[in-house]
């Protein structure tokens, strides 16, 4: 089973849906997806190499109950105990997995809740993702905040008592350059203690500048890290270029940022193997920068707008679940941020055996902030990116993780 | 017992208690206090760089010394910084020096904890460095003006208890500061052998927040501290070698 994710507007142009089904339909109208394209830094790497191989010979299919068991019983997890939690054979191991994720996370975490929110301000993209609302073929409304926008919605979050943000765009380098999102990020500076960026990749140069604008951490999704996959999926633009976008967390790392976070959108790929390299992506860079503060996301598929029938397929919440339990098992040091994708019923229930970091007050359209939070009709707002699950208030959020007995924590980072 | 004071930077402490700051909640702290007796608590900085509603330091009782720590900074530098910034929000003099640039094991970083002590103690600060237990960096930081020296007993958080227990004797043998032993202390009765074996203090946290009954291992904590601590001052009696005396002394044929 598969997504239908190729939507025709009918606002396109005759050429325009000629070039559209091109690009959809003849591999060789695209770009080589493995070729880094002019100005983008090619770094020494080797964490790809390993994470590829491993992900490449993963048979999950032969590993047996046994193999999970050992896994449970080891004070430690190898590679190889890692596997076996996040292969089919552990499945019906699911309730040993959370008792021994939450030990972890209780060592690790105490029983503390992060509270962040994400602000898009811009909507803009050029590439052609097929699953993504945001995508340059979709008809959306699109929106770019002005510098003064941005500070009143800003204004309008801080009010709400958050004290982290995390800062969104379309993945358009013209409409919203670096420059555009370094000035969003020293007016986040003002009103919030922590800032991060959920932005296309840059190079190391750039990381720089946005470090100096007041980000210590740096959030990009691989998709899918099956890079064959990946080229059927991102169509066009400099996104396509999968292992430029492999290495971002490096780049950003490189230029100081303190951390980073991975994750693959589950439902896209092989979502045992995506899982797999996922974490094993946050472990080898943990090895070369012990320093930085790592962190997972682990995104299901939703539906966008023009597209109602996307769905995370095989993911289910069991599934959901085995990943993140496995993950924590493995690395029980990571940061696990379970986002608004998912309902308040599963959100609270993970966030007690291995999520450390959850969202409030989510909007992913732009500039709409004062609506949802204060009722006052916004002027004008862009689309959204995905339909969220999940659309408690930081309040509500509050209680109801203090109802769970968890901690709920604005914020615990200082900018040094 | 009486007159047996726990004296850091000419502060004078009847508990040898001290509560860590990994993980914080209202209850843990009022367990702390109430139920192990703790007269110093420690507190993140970056946790307090918070608003109003959630700050921690309104939930310090009177009476308590607060103890910033410099969680989160990756070198001297940024502990320096770090330690400026709790003074300016009014946490006084005491600042506990913490340098990880391992966010795996959250180990400290003797090196770095050496440079941010030389700074911080020449500024008047009393310099309570967490370190990895090493005879001649403890040496360094005693020259370079700490005030104790924290070794760490295992991983912090891990509850593993005295992993690192001959080197922290030596340390107690050989340094003239109190020597507080700092994470990884999971339970009561390693708090209890690390005061018998001279150690002047005990930090914990995750043993007290994880445990079941917080305010029930709080205070058996406090009395753990106590009995190693009585035991310590008394001087521990001999233990009987395998096999027991020689009937036939060794150096018998000596006249």
């Amino acid at each position: 089973m598969e997504n239908n994710f190729l939507i025709d507007s009918d606002e396109l142009s005759e050429t325009g849906l000629a070039r559209k089904h091109q690009i959809e339909n003849d591999p060789s109208a695209r770009i080589n997806h493995m070729e880094y394209l002019p100005g983008m830094d090619v770094i020494d790497s080797d964490i790809r190499y390993k994470v590829i191989s491993e992900m490449e010979s993963y048979d999950y299919s032969k590993y047996t109950g046994k193999d999970v068991l050992r896994a449970l019983a080891s004070d430690k997890c190898t590679i190889e105990d890692f596997k076996a939690l996040l292969s089919p054979a552990a499945e019906p191991y699911l309730e040993q997995m959370a008792i021994k994720a939450q030990k972890e996370t209780g060592k690790h975490f105490g029983n503390t809740v992060y509270l962040f929110t994400p602000l898009y301000i811009a909507n803009y993209c050029e590439n052609y993702c097929v699953y993504c609302g945001f995508n340059c073929y979709n008809r959306i409304k699109r929106l770019k905040l002005s510098m003064e926008q941005i500070d009143h919605e800003m204004q309008v979050i801080a009010e709400s008592g958050m004290e982290e943000i995390l800062i969104l765009t379309g993945e358009s380098p013209t409409k919203s350059d670096v420059k555009y999102i370094g000035e969003a990020c020293k007016i986040a500076r003002k009103y919030f203690k922590m800032v991060g960026i959920e932005i296309y990749p840059v190079n190391v140069e750039d990381y720089k500048y946005l470090h100096e604008c007041g980000v210590d951490y740096v959030t990009v999704f691989q998709e899918t890290y099956d890079s064959d996959k990946y080229e059927t999926l991102h169509l066009m633009g400099n996104k396509r270029v999968w292992p430029y976008r492999f290495d971002a967390q490096e780049r950003a790392l490189m230029a100081g940022m303190r951390g980073v976070a991975c994750a693959a959108l589950l439902g896209l790929s092989d979502f045992r193997k995506d899982a797999l390299a996922s974490a094993l992506h946050i472990y080898y860079l943990q090895r070369k920068y012990p320093h930085a503060e790592m962190s997972l996301s682990c995104p299901r598929l939703r539906p966008i707008i023009n597209n109602e029938t996307i769905n995370p397929l095989d993911v289910g919440e069991k599934q959901l679940c085995q990943i993140l339990c496995a993950y924590r098992i493995f690395l029980p040091y990571c940061g696990i941020t379970v986002s608004s994708r998912e309902s308040a019923e599963f959100r609270n229930g993970i966030a007690k055996i291995a999520a450390t970091k959850v969202s409030a007050g989510v909007s992913t359209g732009i500039g709409d902030h004062e609506e949802k939070y204060n009722g006052e009709q916004a002027e004008d707002s862009g689309d959204e990116q995905f339909e969220i699950t999940d659309g408690r208030s930081l309040g509500t959020m509050y209680i109801d993780m203090t109802e769970e007995g968890l901690q709920p924590v604005f914020n615990d980072y200082i900018y040094v | 017992m009486e007159k047996d004071k726990l004296v850091i930077g000419g502060k004078e402490f009847d508990s040898r208690f001290i509560l860590g700051s990994g993980k914080y909640s209202m209850k843990l702290i009022e367990a702390a206090v109430k139920d192990a007796g703790a007269q110093i608590i420690t507190l993140a900085v970056r946790r307090t760089n918070t608003k109003d509603e959630e700050n921690i330091l309104d939930y310090i009782p009177e009476g308590v010394t607060l103890l910033p720590n410099t969680s989160g900074a990756r070198d001297a530098k940024e502990a320096v910084r770090i330690a400026r910034l709790a003074r300016e929000l009014g946490c006084g003099d005491f600042v506990k020096i913490e340098i990880m640039r391992d966010s795996k094991y959250l180990l400290p970083d003797n090196y770095e904890t050496i440079k941010a002590t030389e700074i911080l103690a020449k500024e008047g600060f009393v310099v309570m460095p967490y370190m990895y237990p090493d005879l001649n960096v403890a040496r360094e930081l005693q020259n370079v003006g700490a005030a104790t020296i924290m070794p760490l007993a295992s991983p912090i958080g891990s509850n593993k208890g005295l992993a690192t227990k001959e080197f922290i004797q030596i340390l107690i043998d050989e340094i003239d500061l109190p020597i507080i032993v700092d994470a990884g202390i999971g339970a009561p009765s390693q708090a209890c052998e690390a005061m018998e074996m001279g150690a002047a203090a005990i930090m914990a946290n995750t043993a007290l927040a994880t445990a079941g009954d917080l305010t029930l291992m709080a205070s058996a904590f406090k009395d753990a501290i106590n009995a190693g601590r009585k035991a310590y001052l008394a001087g521990l009696g001999r233990v009987l070698t395998r096999g027991a005396s020689a009937s036939d002394p060794l150096t018998g044929f000596l006249h």
